[in-house]
Formats: C-alpha cells, sequence, structure tokens
C-alpha cells in the first residue's frame, strides 16, 4: 500500500513538472506590432519610442527599430509605457473564491500535525475563478498560487493568467514548497526550536528516505516523520529543484533559515522577512531571496519587531534579490492582487531605486521560481505577457489600458465591472428593459 | 518567547504579592468614608456622593485632560493647499496662530495673513513643490484597543458576552503605549475614532482620539467630542453568538436591536421625566441603557458595521421606528446599491477603497463604491479598520478616486480630498472644529512632500492644534511609544535596538 502511493506520488510530481515546460499550443496565430511606446523590456534599459513584436504568442521582436511584418496588427502606445505583464508572488488566486463561510477555499489542507508537503494545491486550482479577472485588469498576469497552513502547508504553483484549463495556466508546479516559522513560540504554539527541529527532521527522514526507497517499498524501513507521499514530495526540495520557501520574520529565525540551507544544500526563499534587513548581508551572501512587502511598519508581534518600510530598500542595497508580494492588510493575496504596483510604488517611496522596484514584481519573481525563461521581461522567445498604461504603473491615476496574455489581448468584464454598471444609474435594471 | 512568557508571569506574581501591604491604607480610607456618610442621612443623597449615582444627559465621566502641545506661530508659503471646501490655492500661504488656523491666503504677502501675523514674525516654512491638507480622520480605527504587537494580553478591542454590550467604552480598552499611535501620525492622521469590534450587535461607545503622545487616554481625548456607538450587521454577530444563544441569523440579529432600543426607549422616559423635576428617589441607574437612551436624544451618534445594501436598509427601518438617526454606515461594501436611499436619509458612508471578498458579506465589493455614493450626494469618507491602511488614507482615497474616473466620473482632486477630511470630520459631529482649512479652525494641518494621491508622497509634517507632532526630516525628535524603547529598533540612531 505505502509503495503505491509513493509511486502514485512520484509519477503526479514528474507529470506535472513535463507538463509544466510544455506550453499551450492554443495562442492563435497571430502577429501584434506595439509600437510608439516607452517601452520597459526589465532585461534591459527602456526604450524611447519602442516596438514590441508578437507572434503567435510569443515576444519575437523588442527594440527602437525592429521591422514590422506586413500582416501584423498594429497597436499605437504613443505616450503610453509598456511593460512586461506584472507578477504577483503571494496570491491565492484560483485556490479561493471567498475568504470564509462559503465552502470555496481550497488553500488549505488539514493534518493532525500541519505538515502536508504532499499537497499539490494545484490539483484544486479553478481557472475560472471570478477573481483572475480583476487582477489580469490591474495589468498582472501571472501569479504564485500558494497553499497556506502549518509547518509545511503544500506546493505551490506558478501560473498564467491565461486560459480555460489548469495545464493553459500552469508555468511550473511545483513552483515551491511553502513552509513557516512565522510567528511559531509562546503561549500553547510550539515553540520555533521544535519548528525548526521538525523542519530538520523531515529534510533528515527525506534524504533517509531517498536512499532507502526500496526498503520502505519492501515495509522494512524505519518509521519516519511523514508519509510516503510526503516524503517522496520533499524528494525535489532536497535535491535542490525545488525551492522552501520559508515564512519567517524575526532575524533571529531568519538566521535559522540560513543555517539549514547550509546545512542540507538545499534552495530556500525568505518570505514575509520582516527583519530581513538586519541579516541583509547574511542573506546576500547565502544568496537567498526574499519576498517582502512595502508597506509593512509595525510591530504586530514578537517576531517583528523591526519591521520598517524600507526593508526592501535595505535588501536590495545589500545585493539581496527581492520580490515584492502585499502585505499592506488588504485582501492582497486575492481581492486586490491588482495592487502590487502599488507595493512597487510605495517601496520607491522607501529608497528602492524605481528600476529595481518594476523588476520585483516582474523578472525577479520569475528568476526566484524558474520561471524567467518564460515570463517577466521582454525578450525574444518569452511568452507575450505584455500591459500597456497610459502612465507610470506604480501611481494610482494610471489604467492599464491594454492588457496582452501569451499574445492574447484580454477583454476582461469583470464580475465587478458587472455590479458597478447595473448599480451605475438608480433604481438598478434586473432584466431586459421594456 | 517562552522566557518572556515566564518573565512576564513572575512579574504579575509578584505585584499580587505585595499589592495588599502597599494598598492596605486606600481600602480602607474609602470604608470609613463610605460608612460616615451614610450614618448622616438615610433620605438626602451623602454630599460625597459623585454624579455617577444619576443618569445625566452629556455626563462627562472621564473627561478630556488634552491641552495643546507647545507652539510656535508658523507660516507656510508657497504651497498649494486644498482646503477641503473650495478650490485649490496654488502657491498659497497658510498661518497657525494660537492653536488655530488663523488666516489663510493666496500669498505669504495676502493682507489676511499679514493682519493675523499681528506684527510678530512666525516661523516660516517653503512649501515650494508641496501640499497643505487638512489633518485625516480616521472614522474607523481600532488603534490602542487591538495595539501592536497584536497579543492576546492586549486583545481588549471586542467584549464577547453578550450581542449587547453598550455599557462597554472603547476608552477604557485603549492602551495609549500602543506603537501603532506614531505611525499613524506619521501617515498624516490626526483624529481617530476608536470604536469596539463587531462581534456584538451592540459593541459600546467608541473613543475620538487625537493622535498624540500621553500617558492616559484622557490625555488624547477629543475635547467636547460626541460619543459615538458602534453597531454591527451581518455575520460577524451571528457567527459569534450562533452556537451560543444567539442571535445566530439575520432575523435574530434584528429582533435583538429591537428589543434593547424598546428596553432603551422606556429607560429614557423614566429618566427623563425624573429629571425634568428631580423629586424622589432617582430611576436606577443602567450603564447599557444610558448609551442607548443618549442615542435616542441625539447625544450620541450610532456608526454601524453593514456590508450588504438590504441589512442597511432595514436598519434605517429600525432607526425610523424607535426614533433616532445612523450617522454613518461603515465598510458598506454594498452602499452603492443603496446609494440614492442614503443620499435621501441623510446617512453617511465610511467605506475602504478596494476591500473585498474575503467573506460573504463582502462578494459585491467594487472599487468604485465610494465614487458611485460621491455620485448620489451622500457623505462618502475613507476608513481603514486596519492600523497599515490607517497611515494611508490618502492612497486608499487616491485609489478610490482612481476607480471613479475610470467610469467616467470627473472627481477632481478636491472632491477626493474631503473623503479624509471634512466629511468625516462630520461624521463625528466634528466640522465646526477639525476638516477643513479655514480660519479659526483647529490647526490640524498636513504638509505633503507632494501631490497627496500620488504613490510617492510622504506627510513632511504633521501639526495638531498648531503644534508640530510630526517632522520627517528629524528622526531624533520622532514620537515612539514607551513599549518601542529597547524593543523596536530606533531608526533614528542607524537601526540598532
Amino acid at each position: 500500500m505505502p509503495s503505491r502511493l509513493l509511486n502514485l506520488g512520484i509519477c503526479a510530481l514528474g507529470a506535472a513538472l513535463v507538463a509544466a515546460s510544455v506550453a499551450s499550443g492554443s495562442a492563435a496565430a497571430q502577429t501584434i506590432a506595439i509600437t510608439g511606446g516607452k517601452v520597459y523590456p526589465v532585461s534591459g534599459p527602456p526604450i524611447e519610442n519602442g516596438t514590441v513584436l508578437i507572434r503567435d504568442g510569443k515576444i519575437v521582436a523588442v527594440g527602437a527599430n525592429v521591422t514590422i511584418p506586413s500582416d501584423a496588427e498594429k497597436v499605437d502606445a504613443s505616450g503610453k509605457w509598456v511593460t512586461p505583464g506584472l507578477v504577483n508572488a503571494e496570491t491565492q488566486l484560483g485556490l479561493v473564491e471567498v475568504g470564509f463561510g462559503a465552502g470555496a477555499n481550497e488553500s488549505r489542507a488539514r493534518s493532525t500535525d500541519g505538515v502536508t508537503p504532499d499537497f499539490a494545491s494545484w490539483d484544486g486550482l479553478n481557472p475560472r475563478s471570478v477573481l483572475i479577472p480583476p487582477a489580469r485588469e490591474g495589468g498582472v498576469t501571472s501569479v504564485m498560487s500558494t497553499p497556506v497552513g502549518g509547518l509545511i502547508a503544500g506546493q505551490s504553483s506558478m501560473i498564467d493568467l491565461y486560459g480555460d484549463t489548469r495545464a493553459d495556466m500552469i508555468l511550473r508546479a511545483p513552483a515551491a514548497m511553502i513552509a513557516g516559522i512565522g510567528d511559531a513560540g509562546g503561549d500553547g504554539a510550539p515553540a520555533k526550536g521544535q519548528v525548526v527541529a521538525k523542519l530538520r527532521e523531515l529534510l533528515q527522514d527525506t534524504r533517509y528516505y531517498q536512499k532507502h526507497v526500496a526498503d520502505f517499498d519492501r515495509g522494512q524501513s524505519r518509521q519516519l516523520s511523514a508519509s510516503p507521499a510526503g516524503l517522496a514530495a520533499m524528494v525535489p526540495v532536497l535535491e535542490g529543484k525545488v525551492p522552501l520557501l520559508i515564512d519567517a520574520d524575526q532575524a533571529s529565525d531568519i538566521q535559522s533559515v540560513i543555517d539549514l540551507q547550509k546545512e542540507f544544500g538545499i534552495k530556500v526563499i525568505i518570505g514575509g522577512g520582516e527583519e530581513a534587513w538586519e541579516v541583509a548581508d547574511r542573506l546576500a551572501k547565502a544568496k537567498i531571496p526574499v519576498l517582502a512587502g512595502a508597506m509593512s511598519n509595525i510591530p504586530i508581534s514578537f517576531s517583528a519587531l523591526g519591521a520598517r518600510q524600507d526593508n526592501v530598500a535595505l535588501l536590495r542595497k545589500a545585493g539581496v534579490q527581492v520580490a515584492l508580494i502585499g502585505n499592506g492588510g488588504g485582501d492582497e493575496e486575492l481581492f486586490n492582487v491588482r495592487n502590487i504596483r502599488y507595493e512597487a510604488g510605495n517601496a520607491v517611496g522607501y529608497g528602492l531605486p524605481w528600476d529595481d522596484a518594476l523588476k520585483a514584481i516582474t523578472e525577479t519573481p520569475a528568476e526566484i521560481f524558474g520561471v524567467s525563461d518564460r515570463i517577466g521581461s521582454l525578450q525574444p522567445g518569452r511568452e507575450a505577457n505584455v500591459v500597456i498604461w497610459d502612465g507610470d504603473p506604480f501611481e494610482f491615476a494610471t489604467r492599464a489600458v491594454a492588457v496582452y496574455v501569451r499574445g492574447q489581448k484580454q477583454n476582461d468584464v469583470s464580475r465587478q465591472d458587472l455590479l458597478t454598471k447595473r448599480y451605475e444609474t438608480m433604481p438598478p435594471s434586473y432584466g431586459p428593459k421594456p | 518567547m517562552r522566557l518572556l512568557a515566564l518573565a512576564l508571569a513572575i512579574a504579575v506574581a509578584g505585584c499580587a504579592n505585595s499589592a495588599p501591604a502597599s494598598q492596605a491604607p486606600a481600602p480602607a480610607k474609602a470604608a470609613t468614608t463610605a460608612a460616615a456618610s451614610s450614618s448622616a442621612s438615610d433620605t438626602t443623597p451623602p454630599s460625597t456622593a459623585g454624579p455617577g449615582a444619576l443618569s445625566v444627559p452629556n455626563a462627562d465621566p472621564f473627561p478630556s485632560t488634552y491641552k495643546p502641545f507647545p507652539s510656535k506661530p508658523t507660516l507656510i508659503e508657497n504651497v498649494t493647499i486644498f482646503t477641503a471646501v473650495g478650490p485649490r490655492i496654488v502657491n498659497g500661504a497658510l498661518l497657525m496662530r494660537d492653536n488655530k488656523i488663523a488666516a489663510v491666503g493666496k500669498s505669504a504677502d495676502d493682507p489676511a495673513i499679514k493682519q493675523a501675523e499681528g506684527g510678530e514674525s512666525p516661523v516660516v516654512i517653503d512649501g515650494t513643490g508641496k501640499f497643505v491638507t487638512p489633518g485625516i480622520i480616521d472614522v474607523h480605527s481600532h488603534l490602542g484597543v487591538y495595539p501592536a504587537p497584536a497579543v492576546e494580553s492586549n486583545s481588549d478591542g471586542n467584549e464577547l458576552v453578550n450581542p449587547a454590550t453598550p455599557y462597554v467604552w472603547a476608552e477604557h480598552s485603549v492602551w495609549p503605549q500602543d506603537p501603532q499611535f506614531p505611525r499613524n501620525l506619521a501617515g498624516g492622521v490626526t483624529t481617530l475614532q476608536i470604536l469596539p469590534g463587531s462581534g456584538n450587535l451592540f459593541g459600546g461607545r467608541s473613543a475620538i482620539l487625537k493622535v498624540v503622545p500621553s500617558r492616559t487616554v484622557q490625555g488624547m481625548k477629543f475635547p467636547g467630542a460626541k460619543y459615538g456607538l458602534k453597531m454591527a450587521c451581518g455575520e460577524n454577530p451571528k457567527r459569534v453568538y450562533g452556537n451560543r444563544g444567539g442571535p445566530q441569523t439575520r432575523m435574530g440579529n434584528v429582533a435583538g436591536y429591537r428589543a434593547e432600543w424598546i428596553k432603551a426607549e422606556a429607560y429614557r422616559r423614566k429618566w427623563d421625566a425624573w429629571l425634568k423635576n428631580r423629586k424622589g428617589d432617582p430611576p436606577q441607574r443602567d450603564l447599557g441603557l444610558e448609551t442607548l437612551a443618549e442615542v435616542l436624544r441625539g447625544n450620541i451618534l450610532p456608526q454601524m458595521h453593514c456590508y450588504r445594501a438590504d441589512e442597511m436598509a432595514q436598519v434605517i427601518d429600525i432607526s425610523h421606528e424607535f426614533g433616532y438617526k445612523v450617522r454613518a454606515f461603515h465598510h458598506g461594501v454594498e452602499a452603492y446599491k443603496i446609494a440614492d436611499l442614503l443620499a435621501k436619509e441623510g446617512i453617511g458612508a465610511a467605506v475602504w477603497a478596494d476591500w473585498g471578498d474575503f467573506k460573504m458579506e463582502a462578494l459585491d465589493a467594487v472599487p468604485a463604491n465610494m465614487a458611485l455614493l460621491w455620485k448620489a450626494g451622500v457623505k462618502v469618507m475613507i476608513h481603514s479598520d486596519d492600523p497599515s491602511g490607517s497611515q494611508r488614507l490618502n492612497q486608499e482615497v487616491a485609489k478610490a478616486m482612481a476607480s471613479g474616473r475610470a467610469i467616467g466620473l470627473n472627481i477632481t482632486e478636491e472632491d477626493a480630498v474631503k473623503w479624509m477630511t471634512i466629511n468625516p470630520a462630520w461624521a463625528l459631529d466634528l466640522d465646526s472644529k477639525i476638516g477643513s482649512i479655514e480660519t479659526g479652525k483647529d490647526a490640524d494641518v498636513v504638509l505633503w512632500s507632494g501631490d497627496p494621491f500620488s504613490v510617492y508622497t510622504h506627510a513632511d509634517k504633521v501639526w495638531i492644534d498648531g503644534a508640530m507632532l510630526f517632522d520627517r526630516s528629524d528622526p531624533q525628535a520622532r514620537w515612539r511609544s514607551d513599549f518601542e524603547l529597547g524593543f523596536v529598533p530606533d531608526v533614528a540612531t542607524g537601526g540598532t535596538k
């Protein structure tokens, strides 16, 4: 019985990794030339009066002197800003339709010990979530969709906000294994030392399991700390193929993560990282990326006493790779996935260079989660995820005037748009007009 | 963490042990006084009895001790002024003196400014490239009652023992050393309404506070401000009491409101009759009914947490049934659906720019909510319900304005400034004192580094009653709460703890 589960786990994992690298072939054969705008490729310097040429869903050329084929549909972006589609690296998009009280939350695995590494969250991903269009309208074209809760919450996926099926959407799955030290400790909760010990035990057991799979299958293994499927899911983490994203705020906990990385030679990423600035040099030296917000400055727990708004700027200054995530306290994982651009604006307000801020919501998260060959910059060969803005994308007054995902212009009419339309005039009309 | 908890436990135990010895004289003295007065007479109230024996309208048993901080006459010149009552004044000038806005003019040479200076030369601040607005007012805050760090020991915002707790007062939970207060001030917020939570149908009285450092909550209380009464619709009371005797349903909620108002009306009548001639034994005083009676008398302003349009319409009917007026619906994510009704009733809408979807009753949130309410003529205002959002209400308003413009509404920045200043001042019935830049008003003023609706703009300086209490350029002088000392790295000293 264990062996069958185990095989299933490995197969599912392998299949997912393969599926992720196969692009959907559904993009229509179409050539689009976005011309005249100020182009921010992110991978290179901005281009005044630049052209982005798209063919069959991919970017084929970016530059000031791009020859435009005669069959291309021309899109005039003069006076506009052109950027890669934005990437929000911490969302529950597709997993949660309503936060609670609605039976529409697929982001949490249930278990007795909070260790569910085999939870492949994307198996519950809903491509038709009504929260996807508002995100896309706001210029977000790719997100990480992340399970939450427990010590090991499960596996996240990196998805394009595109298409009708998971296969269409998934760029990479698993993109990360999600773990948390976060707020642990104190009254009733396990001590942080215990949490770290548990993580270490899990990694050691994974190593043992990896070496003794055959014994395990014959039922001759020692007792291990996770289910066979769980350990199987941890193998790519141990091998450094899937990063372990650990939610940790306190500087001393971040140090524990640095130590874990060293001990096991795994890839780790710090999530949240409220006090990461205090250990910025060590993070830079260990080449550990950080996902952090730009609006957090409240000592909200004894693990986040050092929270400050220039955290991200200080981390970048020290050479740490940083992707911005929402942490302003306003539903930024779902309803306001679109607000990631304001996180970038606030980061600039607190010292992050503007170019770095754009990078932190495009190319950097793509790099951190291993999809920078697909998204995050405007370069030939990348998915044509492109946004045309009528101004500085970080400003509130700016709107995304056109959004392309894999070369297809999105003409979203979100549920929010429909409600607004219905109640723009009073009384509302609930049916056909006479 | 463990060590800390242990240390706390020991400290508390130590206090308990030492208390009897050091506190002994006080109770003994109190007992003596009581005995003496009761023996004096059985019929007339003892002369030492406080006013607490009576249920008197507008009683103020915890009076404000706030005094404006020391200030110098200050002139801000060459600055763009959003007055919140008229068009912007470009390159204008503003004089603050004696805690008030002494003059507003087109330039520092404006005769009005010169006259108000009265020969005395003020501190002059060059506002070139900068903007001035009135101090921001957040009518929905839980600072102090849900302080940081957000630990159980300090979680004092929801008295979840009974669906009707109009007898609790938020000020009795406010921790003045909440490190969120100085952060709010740095965001340009000068006045807060601190509300109890929304777990109860009747949550208790609000506290109207100035965002100032103080040892006591009394030292923060806005002098003369009316109390608010927090009430709540919908899911929260249902969720809290569904398995604890109810209300379990929305119809249970409505029955719960009405039952209390019936009692409150009888209480008000009884007391008003007694207070007319003050003859005979006064009726029994009841803290909760007293608060509700004050609502019925118009002395306390109901501030009602309500998401859904249909529930708001029902609450309006209840208010007609019992003869009180809801001052503002808070959260109101569906307020746009009944914008016409709210406008007709003269009820304010305190809303978010774009929160939604975190529960069923928040499902129909739209970012154009504020803009649609504004279009219908509703007194609309931003609110936070969140210590982070509260620091950036200018950004929230910027989002709401942009969402309105995106559907073709011609909302000016002048309109939008009102959503965070004069309109919330109205919701607290303080619009005659604060919320606009007008001569004679309290000098609650924010100097912004640029357009307040740009994401890159910060509050550079903040004045309350003419006293500069925040200055971004002077980190050494920054207000740090007691909690922060030693715990929170001090930016002014390079970030060391």
